[in-house]
């Protein structure tokens, strides 16, 4: 029965990559199921295996559509500085990455690299390198950083086999690992590519929550150890460790509280607790935040609450009197608890525990951010989740994740409350910030597989018993009122063989749909670089615009090797890495107020603007235009945020003042501040001359739809220095002070 | 009242200590190896209370392995002690060795953090 079921399931997992193998595959053991007894259980072992190995690669495959589009080349803006750190780690050693000072950032601060980030996913990647350079195949680091993403992506499906496996049967597993492979929300963030922390963090996690339930299962230390191993992975490589850290302490409490505490619980949860966080604080970036924070508190208050209740257990145990033990619960319960409040309100008031940092605010109360931090509202990928979003990344897991909750909630065990549980809070999460869909995608394809697996098992099992009484009973066929009469010791229903046929065919269209939408989704949203944008032509052609890589390389060999460029913080971690040129702010938005001070010359008059770049020692000003090619992301559209930062730390910039009546406009009708601040200066400079569209007069701007207001633009203390063929990016350079005659 | 309470715990203690009588020898054994590693923890922190946490992580280090060393010989003493049914699968050779490997882990990274 059991190998009927994973042939089942790999007819779907492998129906894009080799249908025919598999069709074969799939009557085999049916075959052989008579003859051959013995035999069954290998062979469902090699179709297990032979179908985890094409999901497997599936997974790697997938993900390479940017590759073959485009070119093997590093994506979007955060991975250009783990490209670089990268670099500098498999030059320079270890040690030196260790405590590498980094002056070209955040001028004229500079940033210590190496206790200010999460260094796992160089360090795997430097190790990848460095095996393969063993194995004497000269491949380049581009290219190792390029696929870790994609490998790792690979790797997880295998995890999500083994966590299917241990929280349902191997059925299970197995879908999960084919739904996994090619669901959108993981693949949004592990195209090749993508080289981001993320790519990683979502194998440590899934790891994590493997390994945990595995020895919350098996009550064992040995798991138990790989589970802090495994979190040990999660910290060194993402900052969402945090999650990990306090959904497992919520599980335990969940346990405690229903009931179903245990013995294996209590091996797992505090060896997993102890040695985790022994292991977390050897990462420099998390220090001592494990006994410090509040946000990592939780953790501890179980784990002293899980003492307590074992002891109190234990004590339960050896004394046979109930009422000396109500006494003995009494006093040690208001011991505990007084205990515990005197503790925690003394930490917090003396500042030795830290409250709650407003990146965790912002994910208890959505609207926190937008209030208080505007650097974390302006990221598009901190929004709140819109439903088409959700539809979008899960497609069909949508629907089934209900039906997957109710299957765990039949049979009820500690591993189902456990990914109940993570699938909840994760769709919270979800919810709150786009980015974290990434977060819930393991659980809504191993709850998901859950609904897909029982479903698909009940169905078969109708079909093969309605069929063997068919056989058994008459060769005319299975007409309703014969079969009904030889069935009835089952009670089944008259249609149930057809309408189970009809179900079952219901569900492939289901997965099928599913693995096309993957695959156009990953095709079409997901496997552009960014840096190199595509277009089509006006013949249906494809036109490439390279105008970032040409900016940048115009950076590297036209300015001294010591410029300072002035950019918004977007582009900072590309102009150091492809530039290699020193710059003010970047993606790292550690110092608000050195953001701030970037956001006030951007928004003041060209005068007052330059003052303060001369207080930065800024040599070269970058600015994104789309205007000429409609690309909707520059810095003009970004301009309010700057504005808004900029406000927020000087109240000289007011929001207001680049508003008309509440509209923001680049036209005539536009503030005249805006028309006159440093931004619209550097983005419209010389635009005023040139005819963007056929029909339309000459300074059209094709990103917003307008002609703009001020055509006549003098620069006064900058000069241009350099424009893209595209006018994608224009550098400015500043002009040294006037000599005094 | 007052003298009601303290022969109610009186009774309390004397009813766990001759509970605690029949429980085998070598429990009683990692009951001590418990008892010790948590009054070397409480002595830690009572030092750093009266001293100081100055190299926070050696103090840190310090009251972990502690904390560690006693929370994995509970652990061992859960899986070796014959009444808890949930653990009858697992040998008490097995159950050492991962008590071994997971303090082996433990003092590796307490060595390295120690400072």
């Amino acid at each position: 029965m059991v190998g009927k079921m994973e042939a089942v399931n790999g007819v779907k997992s492998g129906s894009n990559s080799s249908p025919s193998t598999f069709q074969s595959a799939f009557f085999k053991p049916d075959l052989s199921l008579k003859s051959l007894k013995l035999k069954t259980k290998q062979q469902e072992l090699l179709i297990r295996v032979s179908i985890l190995t094409l999901v497997y690669i599936l997974a790697f495959i997938t993900r390479l559509f940017s590759v073959l589009r485009y070119e093997s080349m590093i994506h979007e803006f955060d991975p250009y500085f783990n490209y670089r750190t990268t670099l500098f780690l498999t030059e320079k050693g270890f040690y030196e990455f260790w405590n590498w000072f980094d002056s070209e950032s955040w001028y004229p601060l500079g940033r210590i690299i190496g206790g200010t980030l999460y260094p796992g996913l160089m360090v795997t990647a430097a190790l990848i390198y460095s095996i393969i350079r063993f194995l004497r195949f000269a491949v380049h680091i581009r290219e190792v950083c390029v696929l870790t993403a994609p490998f790792f992506a690979s790797n997880t499906t295998i995890v999500a086999y083994f966590f299917g496996k241990e929280l349902w049967d191997s059925g299970a597993g197995l879908v999960a690992a084919a739904l996994i492979a090619i669901c959108p929300g993981y693949i949004s963030r592990s195209v090749a590519g993508s080289y981001d922390n993320e790519g990683v963090a979502i194998f440590a996690l899934l790891l994590t929550f493997y390994l945990f339930v595995k020895a919350v299962n098996t009550g064992s230390l040995a798991w138990a150890l790989a589970s802090a191993f495994g979190y040990f992975y999660m910290v060194s490589a993402w900052g969402g460790y945090v999650f990990i850290i306090n959904l497992i302490p919520l599980y335990a409490m969940v346990l405690l509280i229903t009931g179903r505490y245990s013995m294996r619980l209590y091996v797992a949860y505090n060896c997993m607790y102890i040695l985790g966080m022994l292991l977390a604080m050897q990462i420099r970036f998390v220090g001592f935040q494990h006994v410090q924070s509040g946000e990592h508190m939780a953790a501890m208050g179980v784990f002293f609450l899980m003492q307590v209740f074992y002891f109190l257990d234990w004590v339960k145990h050896l004394l046979s009197d109930t009422k000396l033990f109500q006494a003995f619960l009494r006093i040690t319960v208001t011991c505990a608890v007084g205990v515990g409040a005197i503790a925690l309100g003394v930490g917090t008031a003396s500042g030795y525990i830290s409250p709650w940092t407003g990146r965790f605010y912002s994910l208890l109360d959505p609207t926190y951010a937008k209030d208080h931090i505007p650097i974390i509202a302006s990221v598009s990928e901190h929004q709140p989740t819109a439903w088409s979003s959700f539809m979008f990344d899960f497609h069909i897991l949508l629907f089934l994740f209900p039906a997957g909750l109710y299957f765990c909630f039949k049979r009820l065990s500690d591993a189902t409350i456990f990914i109940v549980m993570y699938g909840l809070t994760s769709m919270y999460f979800a919810g709150v910030m786009v980015r974290l869909i990434l977060v819930a995608t393991p659980a809504m394809c191993l709850i998901s597989a859950i609904a897909v697996s029982a479903t698909i098992k009940n169905l078969t099992q109708l079909v093969r018993t309605k069929s063997k009484v068919a056989h058994t009973g008459s060769s005319k066929g299975t007409t309703s009122g014969k079969a009904s009469s030889k069935a009835s010791l089952d009670q089944s229903l008259p249609f149930q063989r057809n309408g189970a046929v009809a179900l079952l065919i219901g569900a492939f269209y289901l997965l099928c749909k599913y693995v096309t939408h993957c695959t156009w989704v990953t095709s079409e949203a997901y496997s552009s670089p960014s840096i190199v944008l595509a277009a089509r032509g006006a013949y249906g052609n494809r036109v490439i615009f390279d105008d970032y890589r040409e900016a940048y390389f115009w950076l590297r060999q036209n300015t001294p090797p010591d410029a300072k460029v002035m950019s918004w913080w977007d582009y900072g971690y590309q102009i150091t890495a492809m530039g290699n040129r020193t710059v003010i702010v970047d993606n790292n938005t550690w110092n608000n107020t050195h953001i701030a001070t970037v956001g006030r010359a951007m928004s003041s008059y060209e005068d007052e603007a330059y003052e303060i770049m001369r207080s930065l020692d800024v040599d070269y000003v970058l600015v994104v235009f789309g205007g000429v090619t409609g690309y909707s992301s520059d810095d003009i559209n970004k301009f309010l945020w700057m504005v808004r930062i900029g406000g927020g730390v000087f109240p000289v910039i007011k929001e207001p003042d680049y508003l008309v009546n509440g509209e923001y406009r680049v036209d005539k009708g536009a503030a005249p501040k805006m028309l006159n601040c440093l931004m619209y200066k550097l983005s419209y400079y010389r635009f005023g001359e040139l005819q963007t569209e056929y029909g339309k007069p000459p300074g059209y701007d094709r990103a917003r739809g307008a002609e703009i207001g001020n055509k006549d633009i003098k620069l006064e203390y900058l000069e241009e220095a350099f424009t893209t063929s595209n006018w994608i990016v224009r550098i400015y350079k500043v002009k040294p002070p006037n000599n005094r005659w | 009242m007052a003298r009601s309470t303290t022969k109610d715990a009186q009774a309390l203690f004397h009813s766990l200590r001759s509970a605690y009588s029949a429980t085998p020898t070598n429990l009683k054994i990692i009951d001590l190896y418990v008892i010790f590693a948590v009054l070397t923890a409480i002595i830690q922190v009572g030092y750093m209370a009266i001293v100081g946490s100055f190299p926070f992580n050696s103090f840190l280090s310090g009251v972990l392995s502690c904390v560690g060393t006693a929370v994995l010989a509970v652990c061992l003493r859960i899986q070796v002690n014959k009444e808890n049914k949930e653990f009858k699968d697992l040998p008490p050779e097995r159950a050492f060795a991962d008590f071994v490997l997971c303090n082996l882990v433990l003092h590796l990274v307490i060595m390295n953090f120690l400072g």
